[in-house]
């Protein structure tokens, strides 16, 4: 029988090692998979490379991670945010590398790893800093760069609803980064909040097809503080 | 001279939205116009988190944190409203399937340049986000900001002094003082606030006007 269900945190992010390349789903706090990282500060990784579309808020989850000194780099989009303290600190101190990406080019270039392609031009950043030093080719008439796929060896990402297949739906603006991520790692674990029989997904209606996934954890959602969802009770 | 306050510009930015359009609304001052969009007209409001059909901040108490927007903020979703992943969202802007782009900027050059994303200041921690898919993807890239520069000095300019977000992208200028089209000939003045002056106006743009 596939069955993808891990019954720990802890389980879910078993084996990773030293300088992993380590992608985390979650646009801000929607979608973030706080367990998850929470997990793998505890598993005790190091020298990891992060990518993320921003780089920690608060004190909790990346953050965290990013203060315990465990992130060597961070790829992302949008690192400064009223409460990237954190992030803030290593950054002005030398003690992080940042790889800032176009949030456009950042989705592409992972969507880019999952779908097996090797590089693709795109005109977002044409003749800017960002673009510096890149191979760049008019096409059509229109100035275009040359962009690189990002792979990685781990995706942690958060969903609503998984099988024990690894199919997975989404809520709302939590989907965000979620499915593309899970298609460009060598490893994908999927937190959910509820699991259901296999088949009673509606097939019609699934996001992420379970083969992009290898273990799902579930996570109870009274105890997901920065996840995205509050109750409205 | 008489300058129109945020929400008169984001009026006058809604009132150049047409019927239907699809638009995506900047961090900042632009969020502004989604308030003056009115009920008669349908817009899709696009925003770059994976979602379509955004409506209007929930009620106090009724805020999910899972339904945000690009600035992080609890919207609502209208009937219709979609949501999709990333890579599908940037799709939209970069495939030109937006009609409108509202964004805040630091200075536009009379060529559309645009610079909104970082001051280049020492020590200064850049983000872009989604502003250089947005100001080269969508079919019109419209700023909104004040004229001038808390210290008086133009927005308007010649040439960018900030890094650039873009190349060529602004076609049309909302500010505090003014109405600019982006025009092969020049910058060329629609409209002024009321009891505006000209020469006034003039002497705090840094390139010449047309009109």
């Amino acid at each position: 029988m596939i069955d993808k269900f891990v019954a720990s945190t802890a389980e879910a992010v078993a084996g990773v090692r030293d300088g992993a390349q380590v992608m985390i789903g979650g646009f801000g706090t929607a979608g973030l998979p706080n367990e998850l990282i929470d997990a793998l500060l505890a598993q005790g990784a190091k020298e990891l490379v992060i990518v993320n579309n921003n780089a920690g808020n608060g004190d909790s989850g990346l953050a965290a991670l990013l203060a315990a000194g465990r992130v060597r780099k961070i790829i992302c989009s949008f690192p400064r945010q009223a409460d990237s303290w954190h992030f803030d600190q290593l950054y002005r101190s030398g003690k992080i590398e940042l790889e800032l990406v176009p949030q456009g080019n950042l989705a592409e270039r992972i969507r880019a790893a999952g779908a097996g392609i090797g590089g693709f031009f795109t005109p977002t950043g044409y003749g800017t800093d960002l673009a510096r030093g890149k191979e760049t080719r008019l096409i059509d008439g229109r100035w275009m760069v040359l962009e690189s796929p990002i792979h990685a060896d781990l995706a942690l990402i958060k969903a609503e609803r998984g099988d024990r297949w690894g199919n997975l739906c989404y809520r709302m603006t939590a989907r965000n980064f979620g499915p593309i991520m899970a298609m460009a790692a060598k490893l994908t674990v999927a937190s959910v909040h509820e699991i259901v029989e296999l088949g009673a997904l509606d097939p019609e209606a699934v996001v992420t097809p379970g083969l992009f996934v290898q273990r799902v954890v579930k996570i109870p959602r009274a105890a997901t503080g920065a996840g995205g969802f509050k109750t409205t009770t | 001279m008489t300058r129109w306050t945020k929400n008169q510009i984001a009026a006058l930015v809604a009132r150049d939205i047409h019927y239907g359009a699809v638009v995506n609304l900047g961090i900042g001052m632009p969020t502004l116009v989604a308030n003056h969009l009115g009920a008669a007209k349908e817009v899709m409001l696009h925003s770059e988190n994976g979602v379509i059909g955004v409506g209007p901040a929930p009620a106090p108490g009724a805020e999910d944190y899972d339904l945000i927007n690009a600035g992080k903020q609890p919207v609502t979703l209208m009937p219709g409203g979609v949501f999709f992943h990333h890579a599908d969202s940037f799709a939209m802007m970069r495939g030109g399937h937006l009609d409108i782009c509202v964004l805040g900027a630091f200075q536009v050059a009379a060529n559309g340049d645009l610079a909104n994303w970082h001051t280049g200041e020492p020590g200064a921690i850049p983000a872009v986000g989604g502003a250089m898919d947005l100001a080269v993807g969508a079919k019109k890239t419209w700023v909104m900001m004040e004229h001038t520069t808390k210290a008086g000095a133009p927005k308007v300019v010649a040439r960018c002094s900030y890094p650039l977000t873009g190349l060529g992208c602004v076609s049309r200028i909302y500010t505090d003082l003014a109405v600019l089209d982006i025009t092969p000939a020049g910058v060329l003045l629609l409209e002024m606030a009321d009891g505006a002056d000209f020469a006034a106006l003039q002497a705090c743009t840094g390139v010449p006007l047309l009109r």
